[in-house]
Formats: C-alpha cells, structure tokens, sequence
C-alpha cells in the first residue's frame, strides 16, 4: 500500500476556444489522470476560460536543457534566407 | 563555466529583464529567495480563507454569499498556482505544508486578526485585498517567470475582491447609523494591520536589499505604502468614514499623504505568533489537513487499484 505517497504532479494544458492550441497554464497533484483533468477544471477555468483541458503527469515531459540552447537553437540563426524579406525583388512587383 | 561566470550571466540576464525559467542556471541564493516569498504568498492565500469561511453562511444575502464564496474559491486556487510555481524551483509540496503546520514558515500576518462583524469582511475586501494588489501587480513583472505569470492571473482575478468590499462598506455606509457605526468600527481595527502587511520599513527591511537587485521586487516596502496610503484616502472620503490615524495629513509640496507612527512591536509580536488568532487560525488549517487524510489516501488507494485493474486487463487481453 502507496500510504503516505504524495499525489504526482500533472501538467494542465488548455484550449481557450475552438480554434486555438492546447496552452500550458500551470501544473496541479492528482492521483490520477480523471481527478487532475476535474482539478484542473476549477483551478484553472473558473472564469470559462477554457473549452478543453489536457492534462499529462510531469515526470513523461522530456525537456530541452538551457545549457545547451547554443548549439540546439544556433543553427537557425544564419539562415536568413528562409525569411521572405531576404529575396531582393522589385517594387512594381506587388502582392508577393 | 565557472559560477562566477554564471552568476555574472545570470545578473546580466536580469539586468536586461530577460526573464528566469525553472530549468536555467540561479543562484542558489535567488533559488532560496523565491522559494521563501513564494510559499509566503501561497501559505497567506490559503490561511487567507480561514478569517472568511465564517462568513459564508452568515452573508446578509444570496448575493453577498455567492461573491464570498467564489472570493474563498479563488484564494484557494491563488494558493495552489503559487504552490506550483514554488515545485518548478525543486520546492517539494508536501514539505511545503509541514512548514506551514509547524510554524516554521511564515504566512501573512494580516490573517491573525480576527473577523468579528460582517462588515470586516467589506474592511478586508478593500484594506487588505487593496494593499495585497498594490504589493502584487510589480510582482507580475518579476525576474522568475512562473512567479510572475502566476500574479498575472492573480491579479486579474483580484480586482473583483477588493470591488465587492468596497461595495459591503458602501451600502452599510449609506444604511442606517448603526450599520454606519460597524463600518467605521471594522476600518479602525483593520486600517493599522493593512498598512502593516507592506512589511518592515526599508531600513529594516533583511530581505529587500538582494530581491531588489535580482528584480524579484521592484518597488521597496515603503514606497507600496505609501502608494496604497495615497490611493485609499480618497476612497475612504467616498464612504464617509474615517481612517484610525491623527496624524495623517495631506502634503502640497510631496503630493503625498503623511501617516502616523506604525506599531512595529505589534507587527513583530503577530509575526512571532503571539497575534490574536495566530494558534485558532493555524489550528483550523492543521485540522482541514488532517482531516482529509483518509480522503487522499482513498483516492491513492483507488488509483493504484484502477491502475493494477487496467494491467490485467491488457493482459488477459
């Protein structure tokens, strides 16, 4: 028996309209899944601000280190060329 | 990297308002800071709702209880965003908790005061909502990003706590002289431990010097104060009642509002615990806590048993 185990962690994603991505809003214990998504209910939409409500245990987010945020984000730095403003066209040349 | 050299990057970093996440580099000192304020302000949200909880079945109205409950609801859910924002920092909840049972940590000592007519509950709305707001809206812009995304929602919801307050005050206020008696009554007990709630002076101030440097804090003790102090005379005009203070007076050149000497011996004594209600309040929280022991370990119980259930099933399958 699990007695004195806390209740895990849960990460609470919400959609605020149809239309919009999930969007992390904050994070609430549950001991599971049903109860996280009904906490997260009336933790996190007391003034109808959502329609949707995803919920996934904290431990199963596989994250990014800031440490290494150099040589992960670097590479896009020096591709300019994959922005429309880099191509030199004329200006008759509207709507483009 | 050296930690001077990643100190000296995180200070650069806060220096151009980049903002701090849970997984990048701190000081152990700025962890430790946050962590303190952080389960501070989550403790007083919590023990915040005790004063009230009287309250809900006494309110003059359907009305009146509606907006008291949905205030009590949303203090509780200013806690637990708080709470989470203290685990991103490797704060560990339950720990968290103990602190508050056993007295370790501190909470609020506004809430020590006791609440003994209805009309508190409009002194508390407008005093204590009001300086709570004040001392929360800088925190919005605060260097740590899950602190300060937690107060956005805070201080949005907030608004409608210190309005209806205002409004209770209001209508007892043009009521008859009794009911106008109660108001001036609860604003004399409740003016001095508002202005209390912006803490220390800054010349007493242990904690202020570094928050103010790691822009945990923006704006110093008594500059809220005295922000709040301005704000609120006026509105204290608009009801017609009198704030507890001889002393204050309107200064031209300043355009600030002069306040009288604060009872510091008293702050420190409630904060010591020695307050009114410091052991009923604390008692009261323990007690819920404990209470509501066999339903956490139900709702464990029955987790791992759906959860064991579903293994079989797939199984068998």
């Amino acid at each position: 028996m699990i007695k004195n185990k806390s209740w895990p962690l849960w990460e609470v994603f919400i959609r605020g309209k149809s239309g919009l991505s999930h969007k992390h809003v904050g994070s609430l214990h549950a001991s599971d899944a049903e109860m996280a998504i009904e906490n997260a209910r009336d933790v996190y939409t007391r003034r109808q601000e959502g329609i949707s409500i995803w919920v996934v245990e904290s431990i199963n987010i596989k994250a990014s280190d800031p440490k290494e945020n150099d040589s992960m984000f670097e590479p896009a730095a020096d591709k300019v060329y994959r922005h429309p403003t880099f191509y030199d066209l004329p200006d008759e040349l509207k709507h483009m | 990297m050296t930690i001077i050299n990643l100190e000296e990057q995180f200070m650069n970093r806060v220096a151009a308002d980049d903002k701090i996440e849970p997984k990048d580099w701190m000081p152990e000192k700025y962890r430790k800071t946050l962590i303190r304020q952080i389960a501070q302000h989550a403790h007083s949200e919590i023990v915040g709702m005790l004063p009230e909880a009287n309250y809900i079945s006494r309110a003059p109205s359907l009305r009146r209880k509606a907006a008291l409950l949905a205030k009590i609801q949303d203090e509780a859910g200013h806690g637990l965003y708080l709470y989470c924002a203290a685990e991103t920092l490797g704060a560990d909840r339950d720990s968290l908790y103990s602190e508050l049972h056993s007295g370790k940590a501190k909470y609020s000592s506004i809430f020590n005061y006791p609440t003994l007519t209805w009309a508190d509950m409009g002194a508390i709305g407008w005093l204590v909502d009001g300086a709570a707001i004040l001392n929360q809206v800088p925190l919005c812009k605060c260097s740590y990003g899950p602190y300060a995304r937690a107060m956005v929602r805070v201080c949005k919801e907030e608004s409608f706590h210190q309005r209806q307050g205002f409004e209770i005050l209001l209508t007892l206020c043009q009521g008859s002289a009794e009911q106008k008696q109660m108001a001036q009554d609860a604003v004399n007990r409740w003016w001095w431990p508002s202005i209390m709630m912006f803490g220390p002076s800054d010349a007493d101030s242990t904690n202020s010097e570094y928050s103010m440097k790691t822009k945990i804090k923006r704006f110093s003790n008594d500059e809220l104060r005295q922000k709040f102090i301005d704000v609120t005379k006026p509105q204290a005009d608009i009801l017609g009642v009198v704030i507890p203070d001889n002393d204050l007076k309107y200064n031209e050149e300043t355009k600030h509002w002069e306040y009288g000497e604060i009872d510091w011996e008293e702050f420190n004594n409630v904060i010591q615990g020695n307050g009114p209600c410091n052991k009923l309040r604390l008692k009261a929280r323990k007690d819920a806590w404990e209470k509501g022991e066999w339903v956490r370990e139900a709702a464990t119980a029955y987790a791992a048993k759906r959860e064991q259930r579903l293994t079989e099933n797939k199984q068998v399958a």
